[in-house]
């Protein structure tokens, strides 16, 4: 709340004495120019960001991804190897197939996945009753804290060789294993994590949930169509594009899962490369072994799939999103 | 009538209300259970002996004991304490950096009219889905050549200052737009300059916006590791998540309890701001898509 104060020294304040003319400002003359300026002014900070932390960066990173650089490197020393970051990766690196392959496993298992169970749940906390706030809320709290340290830690204790996740099978007569050591299911334990941290999609259903008209079941209900029926012609129509929206900025969050990858794997992506997500790999090649050079050349390639990946979801949805008129979202 | 989940469970049973509710309840109840495992074992672990971590399922420890937090505190050469505040300087400098930065961009996208206007929205737009993974290592590159890197305040805060959290400046534009216009011109007779909009109009009435921004920046940073992993190297300098990740460096599984108790220290005060924040959180995320 002290925030409000806190923006205080950012603009000083101008009384504007000047004859003021009602609706001046909106003409395409006069006013123009006054906001004009008082555009860029506003605007001046997200501009030098935008130059000067995006930007510029990303085309040196584009620069550099055609050269052999290290941190250590002086930018004399700096030498063009053309295409040589790109052939390398493409044909002499199994560990760049083994990152792409883990990610692309992880995001299309732990995506479905975690939708469903987003959806499922919000439609049973769909209707209003007393306490529903709180289960909202409860069912929420792992998305919030899932993205942090400590949850990865205690996700490797759960699922280590005596951890409490083979104390709850032993229950059952079932033998487990070190799941987090084992190169077969220490993914799995991280797709477990992410699907875990289903309340954020959740939330966003439980809003486009309410914006789905009353009468439409109401007509249903009437022609005699059964609940399923419904489900499926009403629902589901009204709620693909509030899917569509989880699902786009779901797998786009999917492909940059890093920080579980990490800690489960104490920074290595093992056992045997199985939990190597690209972003690990990106951070390893860049920041353990210093090789900024061919990193820079893995981030493009990274920004171009998600670019292709965009592009394919949006062009995909036109055949199974519906928007309703007036549907702006 | 009814929502279709619960429809579909009432027309199977004959007593629409009762029967429906309850399964309903029964099968929310399962789930959040489920869910909220995690979280209340590693609690309860924290306070159990080291023996028992390992092979006890349940939630309650056998033996009460708060060992753990005086010697997971005291675990490494520099103290939690210090990491704490090391946390809490820089959540706190973000916080206040990025909400100024964000608001006064924001500001000039909803409410002013400028040339290339639209080109600029639209290149906010595009920056909002570049994953920060691509951009680490060039800001790292550009960060080290202005020979930042051992001052790691300054890469850690200087981005957020310049407002390239465009999902943020997204957030207050979409509330900016809700904000009646004609208090601009009612202002703007009054004689008020765009600044004095901004000033009189725009800020008071931009505070829930502000709040929710605040809450979420902190949490973020609070929980943001990639990018302290990356700027953090002294010890000295180590926030929590850095500090926590220590303890599978180091010691192994001995010090499970210490790094347990730590962790449940680390996930305090985000608890705390949902606890305090919790109905915002939750509908705050409703029309933004916001994520922990």
């Amino acid at each position: 709340m002290a925030l409000t104060t806190a923006s205080a020294p950012v603009v000083p304040e101008q009384p504007g004495r000047r004859a003021p003319a009602a609706g001046k400002q909106r003409g395409p003359g006069g006013g123009h120019g006054r906001q004009g300026v008082a555009g860029y002014v506003f605007l001046s900070p997200w501009l030098l960001g935008l130059m000067g932390v995006t930007a510029i960066p990303m085309l040196l990173s584009l620069y550099l991804s055609f050269t052999d650089y290290s941190v250590f490197s002086s930018w004399e020393d700096v030498e063009w190897i053309g295409l040589e970051n790109y052939r390398e990766m493409f044909t002499g690196d199994p560990q760049f197939y083994r990152a792409v392959t883990v990610t692309l496993v992880y995001a299309l298992v732990m995506v479905p996945l975690k939708l469903a169970a987003a959806l499922a749940v919000a439609l049973l906390l769909n209707r209003a009753w007393r306490g529903v706030g709180l289960f909202r809320g409860l069912f929420y709290l792992p998305s919030l804290l899932g993205g942090s340290v400590a949850l990865a830690l205690v996700w490797s204790a759960l699922f280590a060789g005596d951890g409490a996740v083979n104390e709850f099978l032993a229950f059952f007569g079932i033998t487990g294993q070190a799941w987090v050591n084992d190169p077969d299911y220490a993914l799995g334990t991280l797709i477990i994590l992410g699907v875990w941290q289903f309340g954020a999609p959740m939330v966003i259903f439980l809003a486009g949930l309410k914006q789905v008209p009353v009468e439409l079941y109401e007509a249903a209900s009437v022609d005699g169509a059964s609940p399923s029926r419904q489900f499926w012609h009403v629902t589901m129509p009204m709620l693909s594009p509030v899917i569509f929206f989880n699902l786009v900025l779901e797998t786009i969050r999917g492909f940059q899962g890093f920080t579980s990858a990490f800690v489960v794997s104490n920074g290595t992506g093992g056992p045997v490369d199985s939990t190597l997500l690209y972003t690990l790999y990106l951070y390893k090649r860049g920041f353990a072994e210093f090789e900024m050079g061919y990193a820079s050349a893995l981030a493009w390639v990274f920004l171009a799939a998600i670019g292709i990946l965009t592009v394919v979801l949006f062009s995909t949805g036109r055949f199974w999103v519906h928007y309703a008129d007036g549907n702006d979202r | 009538m009814t929502a279709p989940a619960v429809a579909r469970l009432a027309t199977i049973r004959r007593n629409r209300f009762t029967i429906g509710q309850a399964v309903r309840l029964a099968v929310l109840i399962a789930g959040l259970l489920l869910v909220l495992y995690p979280l209340a074992w590693v609690i309860g672990s924290s306070f159990k002996s080291d023996a028992e971590i390992a092979s006890n399922i349940s939630v309650l420890p056998t033996e009460f004991t708060a060992s753990h937090y005086t010697a997971g505190w005291n675990s490494f050469d520099v103290s939690f304490t210090r990491f704490f505040i090391n946390s809490s300087v820089i959540a706190l400098l973000t916080v206040v950096a990025n909400a100024v930065s964000c608001l006064v961009a924001a500001y000039a996208f909803a409410r002013l009219r400028f040339p290339m206007r639209g080109f600029w929205f639209a290149i906010m737009i595009g920056t909002l889905l570049l994953p920060g993974d691509v951009l680490i290592i060039p800001q790292y590159i550009v960060f080290n050549t202005l020979g930042w890197i051992d001052t790691p305040l300054l890469p850690l805060i200087v981005p957020k200052a310049l407002a390239t959290e465009a999902f943020f400046v997204f957030l207050m534009v979409q509330f900016m737009r809700g904000i009646p216009r004609d208090l601009d011109e009612a202002a703007t007779i009054d004689g008020c300059s765009p600044y004095g909009v901004f000033w009189h109009v725009i800020l008071p009435l931009s505070r829930p916006a502000l709040v929710t921004t605040a809450i979420f920046s902190f949490i973020w940073t609070w929980n943001d590791f990639f990018t302290q992993l990356v700027y953090l190297n002294d010890l000295e300098d180590y926030t929590v998540p850095i500090a926590l990740r220590l303890f599978i460096d180091s010691t192994g599984q001995s010090s499970l309890g210490a790094m347990f108790a730590m962790s449940v220290l680390s996930l305090l005060p985000v608890f705390l701001f949902f606890v305090a924040f919790q109905r915002m959180l939750v509908e705050g995320i409703n029309t933004s898509g916001l994520k922990g």
